[in-house]
């Protein structure tokens, strides 16, 4: 849509789409800022500049093993979470289902609870079981989480995607599972991926359910959390934080470059 | 798919029908391919939820529950006014938390939607880039912009232009309705952009077309056909807000408790987890009824508007 | 020659229905389907939208299950056996080409169980390309062809299997006009080089009748009539079929007389005539539907000197078709013009004869065709 404005006008929305930005990046970007700072006290003025902080972090036990469970939790979160999703996903396109519409949001209550409800709950029901609190605990709540994240990525992606393609190949001779390998999940690979990608940073960052239904072996937000009573340790924390940032940074952008080399390579005849 | 195999095929046989009922029927098949997540959503929803209910008609009695039936907790709610008052001020703050964030996002999202060209994409990664951050960490960031020592009042201080620090600033309700504002930005941003990327131009053209000026073409055209994503994102960011502990115990001080909280204190150091199930069941029961009435309201809205 | 499998077309049969129903929910899509297709036999379902012809088709194919009845290919009943494992294959109505495999790939999709070695494969793949003319397009992919090449690597995908029948859903729909009667030439050829069934669906009537052996009309979810194209054209059994099929004028009648081998029948607007009928299974006093094709009524624009078989009428509107031209006849005593069909065999660009001209329409008796009425 053409702007009426003369050129050298200055846009208002402009202005003020700068001003939101630099309101969501500004706190954020404190937080590196003081990272390199070398006073423990998070408050101006600045001392030196200081690595000091990020080496104290590489060498803190206690944060290797929190970064590992939550690597952990979030990676077999991130699998069980897609491959139910999938499924889901599959059946709610694929089939007529009668009573679709209330399984649908059934599926998607976690999205609309808010997480402290779902925690209480969990925690109730596992008590009551008897059953111990863990990682495993802590993994199961949030492939409830993740679930309908999943499924709604997925659903968009199969929707997008030619139903006839499946027909074609079982009737070109390959059976339900076949046709899945050898057409189904070629073509829904990018959504396989992007709900790998979604479900693995939802549960790394996932610190209300964790926070209840995990026991000795902390994740890393519980990690940070309990840090953050303690003035010392937090420029340390600061540091892990922005180190998270860029790691997850390199790992987005790695993702998209294979992306893009994926789809430049030349179509495989398959035989 | 099914294997004509070592099955039993006589006509009569109780397998052969239900094979035969499994082949025609698309609902079972549809349905078995669901199980497994049907499953892991009943054991981890429907299950922990009818627990919950039920909790909340317990009593504790020391580390243990006194598992009749009581209205106790419910009773206990409704006459302490602590509760009561408690959980309608997370909602007001929750909704204080929806409209200033939804107000704030929307012309970020108009602006990507209508004013960029090329790129948009690269817009709306740059919005959620600061969101990979942990959210622990952001809120922990509002909490040393305002402090006491914080980053605006030791900067103010070091530019000469306070003497003392600014003692308002932190641990009131102001600063978490701030910081959940800035922590839900994206989640706002995006359904309002989606939603007002789907608007078809030439709409606009035609109200241009038929004599009504930018702001009224807006308010007429623009607005309605985006309700959608202002609604959706209205709910993204009002129904965890309520629930939300973890940004008025870093930032809210004791003026700025959510129900959310007492539910904490509840399963932590007040040892009721009866007493907490109940309050969580009223405030679920006060969100769905907000919510339904938002969504009435809206309805209405747009009607009066069509 | 290629080394695709040819059939005699003997006359046994290669599909035959056996009471098939089916419901979707209240709607019944087929209600009892029975009647048999033979061997190498170029086979239409033709019928509007909703007639079930679409669904017919998918049950043969394993796509729908029939909620009850029969469907047996080459006397192998086939109730149970999911797609995969019958011998027939389906070109889609949208061709369905996997977007992640070039066309080699495609045709090669379903010879993984074949058991065939590579250069077997590849050289079968080079005899199929050829077939649809496609060769030096194995590399492409789905999104560099166009819609009439896309089709014919469906084909191509589906007979380099050697399939019992060969099964097409709207094969023509998607392409123009010009595209659509190249293809349904090939179409032809390529069945007759091949020599298998063809089970084609179809709401495009020109369609059917340009390219099959035997056509069956279908109307909600009930199969009306299944002959030749000419047969249904010239012979129809049901005013429906008179009615789907090309133009038709129907005039209502009662029959007077019946006796051997003649029917008498009185109408308002043709007046009294007889008709020689093969079967006279009408009674006295049946009403029936006297029903003449538009280029079967010749006009005259000068009062005949004979007036039997003739109906006095005057001009009402007119389209000029290029090769034809059509134009509607208002009759006294009739409410619905009668639409005439003529060729233009003479070069003249002078319009017809203007509106209320009086116009005389002869028709021969041979040429009426006489249906029941309810």
């Amino acid at each position: 849509m053409k702007s009426n404005r003369p050129s050298w006008k200055p846009d208002g929305l402009l202005i003020y789409a700068a001003m939101y930005l630099t309101f969501i990046y500004l706190p954020v970007l404190f937080l590196p800022l003081f990272s390199f700072n070398s006073s423990t006290y998070i408050t101006f003025p600045l001392k030196d500049f200081t690595l000091k902080w990020y080496d104290k972090m590489i060498n803190s036990p206690d944060m290797h093993q929190a970064l590992f469970n939550s690597i952990k939790v979030g990676m077999v979160v991130a699998i069980l979470s897609t491959i139910f999703g999938l499924l889901a996903a599959k059946a709610v396109t694929r089939y007529r289902l009668k009573g679709r519409g209330p399984l649908v949001s059934f599926i998607m209550i976690p999205l609309v609870i808010p997480e402290i409800i779902l925690a209480i709950s969990l925690l109730i029901l596992i008590s009551q079981a008897e059953i111990p609190l863990s990682l495993w605990t802590v993994g199961f709540s949030h492939l409830l989480l993740c679930i309908p994240f999943s499924m709604l990525i997925l659903i968009s992606r199969m929707e997008g995607f030619d139903k006839s393609l499946e027909e074609a190949a079982m009737d070109l001779g390959e059976n339900a599972w076949m046709t899945f390998w050898r057409v189904t999940f070629p073509i829904v690979l990018p959504g396989i991926v992007a709900s790998l990608l979604l479900t693995f940073t939802i549960s790394f960052d996932e610190f209300v359910l964790a926070f209840f239904l995990s026991s000795t072996d902390p994740t890393l937000p519980i990690y940070i959390w309990s840090s953050l009573r303690f003035p010392t340790k937090i420029p340390a924390i600061l540091a892990l934080g922005a180190s998270i940032f860029v790691v997850s940074f390199f790992v987005v952008s790695f993702a998209e470059w294979l992306r893009r080399r994926g789809v430049k390579l030349e179509p495989t005849s398959g035989i | 798919m099914t294997s004509n195999s070592h099955v039993s095929t006589l006509p009569g046989s109780f397998i052969f029908r239900l094979r035969r009922l499994y082949i025609k029927s698309e609902s079972l098949r549809g349905y078995s391919l669901l199980s497994p997540t049907l499953l892991a959503m009943l054991v981890g929803l429907a299950m922990p939820l009818i627990v919950l209910l039920t909790l909340s008609f317990w009593i504790q009695e020391y580390l243990d529950f006194i598992r009749t039936f009581s209205l106790k907790n419910y009773l206990d709610f409704f006459q302490k006014p602590i509760y009561t008052k408690i959980l309608f001020k997370s909602i007001r703050m929750s909704g204080m938390v929806t409209i200033v964030t939804v107000l704030l996002a929307y012309p970020m999202a108009y602006y990507i939607a209508f004013r960029v060209k090329h790129n948009k994409l690269i817009w709306l990664i740059l919005i959620t880039v600061p969101f990979w951050t942990s959210y622990l960490l952001r809120v922990f960031a509002w909490k040393i912009m305002l402090g006491y020592n914080g980053v605006i009042n030791s900067g103010l201080k070091t530019l000469g232009i306070l003497s003392e620090p600014l003692e308002f600033l932190l641990y009131n309700p102001a600063a978490v309705v701030i910081t959940l504002a800035h922590a839900w930005a994206a989640f706002a941003i995006l359904p309002i952009y989606v939603s007002l990327e789907k608007i078809d131009r030439s709409l606009l053209e035609a109200s241009r077309d038929l004599g009504e000026n930018t702001f009224m073409t807006f308010m007429r055209v623009t607005l309605p056909l985006s309700l959608p994503g202002v609604i959706a994102a209205s709910l993204l960011v009002f129904i965890p807000t309520v629930g939300d502990y973890v940004t008025p115990s870093l930032v809210g001080g004791p003026r700025g408790i959510m129900i959310g909280n007492i539910i904490q204190s509840m399963f932590g150091k007040a040892q009721n987890w009866p007493l907490g199930a109940a309050i969580s069941v009223m405030s679920m029961l006060t969100v769905t009824l907000m919510v339904c009435l938002f969504l009435w309201g809206t309805h209405n809205f747009r009607k009066r508007v069509a | 020659m290629n080394q695709l499998q040819e059939y005699d077309m003997s006359q046994d049969a290669i599909i035959s229905f056996h009471d098939v129903s089916k419901s979707f929910g209240d709607v019944k899509a087929i209600n009892g389907a029975n009647f048999e297709i033979q061997r190498g036999e170029f086979f239409a379902l033709l019928g509007p939208s909703g007639c079930g012809k679409t669904t017919l088709l998918r049950m043969v194919a394993g796509f729908e299950i029939p909620d009850s009845g029969e469907i047996s290919i080459d006397n192998q009943p086939m109730s149970g056996t999911p797609p995969n494992l019958r011998p027939v294959n389906m070109v889609f109505q949208n061709y369905a080409i996997f977007p992640h495999m070039d066309v080699r790939g495609n045709i090669a999709f379903g010879m993984r169980k074949s058991g065939l070695s590579k250069t077997e494969l590849h050289r079968r793949i080079d005899e199929t390309l050829e077939l649809i003319k496609l060769q030096g397009y194995g590399k492409r992919r789905a999104d560099e062809l166009s819609g009439g090449q896309r089709q014919r690597v469906a084909l191509a995908r589906a007979l380099i299997k050697q399939p019992k029948v060969l099964l097409l859903d709207e094969p023509l729909g998607a392409l123009d006009k010009k595209l659509r009667e190249q293809m349904q030439i090939e179409l032809r050829q390529l069945q007759q080089q091949v020599g298998i069934t063809f089970l084609f669906v179809t709401h495009d009537q020109e369609e059917a009748l340009t390219l099959s052996d035997r056509i069956a009309v279908m109307t909600e979810g009930h199969v009306m009539e299944i002959a030749s194209p000419a047969q249904l054209y010239e012979n129809p059994s049901s005013r429906f079929v008179a009615d789907f099929i090309g133009s038709m004028n129907f005039f209502p009648g009662e029959v007077t007389k019946s006796e051997n081998g003649k029917l008498s029948i009185s109408t308002d607007s043709m007046g009294e005539i007889d008709i020689p009928a093969s079967n006279s299974e009408y009674a006295d006093r049946s009403p029936v539907w006297v029903a003449i094709r538009p280029e079967k009524l010749k006009p005259v624009f000068t009062a005949p000197g004979d007036l039997s078989n003739v109906m006095q009428g005057v001009m009402g509107p007119s389209a000029y078709l290029g090769d034809r031209s059509h134009f509607y006849v208002h009759l006294s005593k009739r409410e619905e013009p009668v639409l005439v069909a003529l060729q233009n065999l003479e070069r003249s660009i002078d319009q017809l004869r203007g509106p209320n001209q009086k116009v005389w329409l002869k028709w021969s008796t041979d040429a009426l065709v006489v249906l029941p009425r309810d």
